[in-house]
């Protein structure tokens, strides 16, 4: 059975959290081996990857975390070179992304980004993606040698049984590839208590008709009250209501929640490129032409400031 | 220093966006303009150039004939030249191929400094950056909001998924910039009607040395299979708020089991 090799990003020895569909993917397309990066023992790593399915893990040592990217994409193609590859999966981290955009043009591979899902088919591999924001959807594969794919986390279904989870390394002490360094590191300080705005099942975006950045705080009240993440427009964004990063829409975050609520929010096709695949969509906005209503399961015409408070209370009543 | 920045037309964000299902390729009929994100990096080369004296800027496309607007909006804003990556043959490219045109054309004029947008609007892959600094040879530095270069050594802020991390290097580097990067200045009457005046360099496959059996869509490392549009969303109930409409939304989510 031929090879899908897996880039398990980690934190010591904690794989990252979408490892597990990652190997859960590889094992429906062929053996799953992990490819890792470290600078520290692979023992308990390694242990941790072949229970969530790494039926083998590739470790490759480096003397610290410093180098951006070009170790990751010189042990991916030390482990391309050393067995039957069929595919190649990671996740969609910049490093991972930049790792297996690299690694494409290094061992001769199609690069196929942002996969939703993954089968094989008559045409090999194949992947989903979504483009324009979920207007059109993609079914695409490698013309010319291995698919080398990135995958959006929650893309893929059930897990995969354990694997032995055998150790070998891969020597990368030849790699030349020039690198930046990483001099510090600046994690977010704030412990947002929110789900993550990509990952979160049920997103609140708020619009211009908030108004102000103080009355942004309905918007953070309503996502509270359905332990939501908060987004915004780039309205609302350009206004100086919230940070670049709360932004959904094309120049921004796509999201595809279960359940997507846009407060003052007038729905520019911009916007909506950002979350017309979300699964149910409420709009609550005053002016009833406002094309957000035509994407809206729900739609509310109405003022928001009397609106959002009275459904707050509402949803934390119903919530007891 | 020899700056080169990478600009792409792209359709219009705020205009309606479709791929075509026939060729399976973005359909570039309707509105097209510089993507948002490359205008910023013309802008943070220009303000690099106005610090380290003696330096040039060049704005490089691959693209169609008309592709030569979005170097004319380089040109206008202040950059010295540019060069146009132009050939029936290049068309349909992946991003493994567009790479390889894009080096093909910087490696033999030596920039010592390569920027680009993070991530294009319409293709969104956010690859050919780091291509390019693999085919190059030459460091990458990607995903920047700030940009630095003194001596030798460019550094920066790169975004990522958990905060941000310091990053630097020696040049020659690849880097690619977001859209915190710098506000883009206005080209002036002047600068557009100097821009014409700018030489453009007109590349095809022959310039560039590349095989036309390893080019353009029929050639393609990644292959489209199909391509469908998203069935419209029907129409949803809206109620215009008498005081009840709160209670009517809470009910509607209570009964599809969303609260």
């Amino acid at each position: 059975m031929s090879t899908i090799l897996v880039l398990a990003e980690h934190t010591d020895s904690t794989p990252a959290s979408n490892v597990a569909e990652l190997l859960a993917a590889a094992s429906q397309l062929g053996e799953p081996s992990a490819v890792v990066v470290t600078s520290s023992d692979a023992a308990a790593l390694a242990s941790a990857l072949g229970s969530l399915g790494a039926a083998t893990v590739q470790v490759a040592t480096v003397p610290d975390g410093g180098a951006l990217v070009t170790p990751l994409v010189a042990a991916l193609a030390a482990a391309v070179a050393a067995g039957d590859v069929a595919a190649v999966l990671v996740g969609t981290s910049l490093d991972s992304r930049e790792a297996a955009a690299r690694l494409a043009v290094r061992v001769g591979g199609a690069y196929l980004s942002d996969a939703v899902g993954v089968g094989s088919s008559g045409d090999g591999i194949t992947v989903t993606q979504q483009a324009f924001g979920g207007a059109f959807t993609v079914t695409s594969g490698a013309g010319r040698g291995i698919p080398i794919i990135s995958m959006r986390p929650h893309s893929v279904e059930g897990s995969a049984p354990a694997g032995a989870g055998t150790v070998s390394a891969l020597d990368i002490s030849g790699d030349t590839a020039p690198t930046s360094r990483v001099t510090a590191r600046h994690e977010k300080t704030e412990a947002s208590t929110r789900p993550d705005l990509q990952a979160a099942e049920v997103v609140v975006s708020g619009g211009r008709g908030l108004g102000s950045q103080e009355k942004f705080v309905l918007v953070e009240e309503l996502a509270d009250a359905f332990g939501a993440a908060v987004g915004a427009s780039r309205a609302a964004v350009d206004a100086g209501y919230v940070p670049q990063s709360y932004q959904v829409g094309q120049t921004g975050v796509t999201v595809s929640p279960n359940l997507y609520i846009a407060v003052g929010i007038s729905g520019a096709i911009q916007h909506k490129a950002g979350m017309q695949t979300a699964k149910t969509i409420v709009a609550i906005n005053k002016d009833g032409d406002a094309p957000i209503f035509d994407v809206a399961d729900f739609g509310i015409v109405g003022d928001l400031f009397t609106v959002v408070p009275q459904l707050i209370e509402a949803v934390k009543a119903r919530k007891g | 220093m020899k700056i080169a920045v990478l600009v792409k037309e792209v359709p219009d964000t705020w205009g309606d966006r479709r791929l075509d299902p026939s060729t399976k390729r973005v359909d570039r009929s309707s509105d097209v303009v510089v993507d948002e994100v490359d205008e910023k990096a013309v802008e943070i080369a220009l303000q690099l150039q106005a610090a380290n004296a003696g330096s040039t800027v060049t704005v490089v496309t691959m693209g169609p004939k008309r592709a030569l607007d979005s170097l004319r909006k380089g040109l206008a804003m202040g950059a010295d030249s540019a060069i146009h990556l132009v050939d029936d043959g290049l068309a349909g490219s992946d991003a493994v191929q567009t790479s390889a045109a894009l080096a093909a054309a910087l490696a033999p004029r030596g920039f010592d400094l390569v920027i680009a947008g993070n991530e294009s609007t319409d293709g969104r892959t956010a690859a050919v950056p780091a291509m390019l600094a693999e085919r190059l040879g030459v460091a990458q530095l990607t995903a920047l909001r700030t940009l630095h270069v003194s001596g030798s050594t460019v550094s920066g802020e790169r975004v990522t998924d958990d905060g941000y991390v310091d990053v630097e290097t020696s040049l020659p580097a690849v880097v690619s910039v977001n859209e915190q990067i710098a506000e883009a200045r206005y080209p002036s009457f002047k600068g557009i009607m100097g821009a014409k005046k700018k030489p453009v360099e007109v590349l095809g496959l022959g310039d560039l040395g590349l095989a036309a059996g390893d080019t353009g869509a029929a050639n393609s490392w990644s292959v489209v299979h199909d391509v469908t549009a998203r069935p419209a969303r029907t129409g949803g109930t809206i109620v215009t708020d008498d005081g009840t409409a709160a209670t009517q939304l809470a009910d509607y989510l209570a009964a599809a089991k969303l609260i």
